[in-house]
């Protein structure tokens, strides 16, 4: 089963799936580019910068750096710990709004 | 066996749970570190910037370029994206003909690899200093609104910027040990371990991309 493994993520793989990666790559980045060059704003441009950003990182992970190939315990190693990021930021910015909240009463309520 | 039984025996089994050679595995958790710091330097930029009640620069402007006569908002970060974007494509090739065997373009791409990282830190030292001489930000104040912007720029791009001159050294180094025959017994999984710290830096740029200069 190791040797099987060790198979799987070593495997050279075609040259042509990186070179495709890479030009889906340049094109998720051209997007991103063109939302502000168009200047989209708002809910729709949050969406977009979101959603390629996603896209990006996942193609660099799964396939550059080979995670989609690892076992699952690695990938629960790698993965679990960063929810914690994601309760952070939520909590972050509930503070953040209370402090600007705060802000706004004390700087400009007379 | 499913993927859930293979984390059961993995863990449970009376062998060395993760299934790779201790540097691979030191590099992945040294990067899950990394992703906490880079997170926690996001963190506190978003809540700068949504706790401040002062207008947030306008990146698109504040990082525009005139080429030519023509006034183009983020060229120079769209060019350094494509440039880390490169690299990474690069180095994932590397890695592929390290395992191949092929040792003479293994060392070639990543030195192409070293020399896009480099370019990139070049552009940046570009970037830093019309920021600094031109539009006078500083980390504690610029003329376009709130303060902070200059801190969390120079803090978060400065720190990403130290990753990539420090991975254009861990390259040079490894390119040159591998060219000289010292992993010809050992294998070439180094030129893997290598490139995903190469990775992990383009990965942190696409969301620094997103955060910092596009949101």
């Amino acid at each position: 089963m190791n040797e099987q493994t060790k198979e799987s993520v070593e495997k050279v793989h075609p040259i042509g799936m990186y070179l495709k990666v890479w030009f889906l790559l340049f094109l998720l980045s051209t997007f991103s580019y063109l939302v502000d060059f168009y200047q989209v704003q708002g809910m729709l441009r949050w969406s977009f910068i979101l959603i390629f950003m996603f896209l990006k990182a996942g193609l660099i992970l799964a396939i550059f750096m080979h995670v989609v190939w690892e076992r699952m315990a690695l990938k629960l190693l790698l993965f679990l710990p960063p929810l914690a990021i994601l309760v952070f930021i939520a909590l972050m910015s509930i503070e953040s709004d209370y402090v600007f909240f705060n802000r706004l009463l004390s700087f400009f309520s007379t | 066996m499913t993927r859930w039984q293979s984390v059961v025996a993995d863990w449970g089994g009376e062998k060395q749970t993760f299934d790779m050679s201790w540097g691979k595995l030191m590099m992945w958790i040294f990067l899950l570190g990394d992703t906490f710091i880079f997170s926690i330097f996001l963190i506190g930029y978003m809540s700068a910037r949504m706790s401040t009640t002062e207008a947030w620069p306008n990146a698109s402007e504040v990082f525009a370029l005139t080429i030519a006569g023509q006034h183009i908002p983020l060229v120079l970060i769209a060019i350094m994206t494509f440039i880390l974007i490169t690299s990474s494509g690069t180095m994932a090739m590397a890695v592929n003909y390290a395992y191949q065997k092929n040792k003479k373009v293994a060392v070639y791409l990543m030195l192409v690899t070293a020399v896009l990282g480099a370019s990139f830190v070049g552009m940046q030292a570009f970037e830093w200093s019309k920021l600094i001489i031109e539009e006078g930000i500083r980390p504690w104040g610029n003329p376009m609104g709130a303060p902070q912007f200059g801190a969390a720029f120079f803090m978060i791009t400065g720190f990403h910027g130290l990753h990539v001159t420090a991975g254009v050294i861990l390259l040079l180094i490894i390119a040159h040990k591998v060219h000289r025959g010292d992993y010809d017994k050992k294998g070439y999984q180094i030129v893997e371990i290598t490139g995903l710290y190469w990775h992990f830096v383009d990965l942190v740029w696409v969301f620094i991309f997103a955060f910092f200069y596009l949101w």
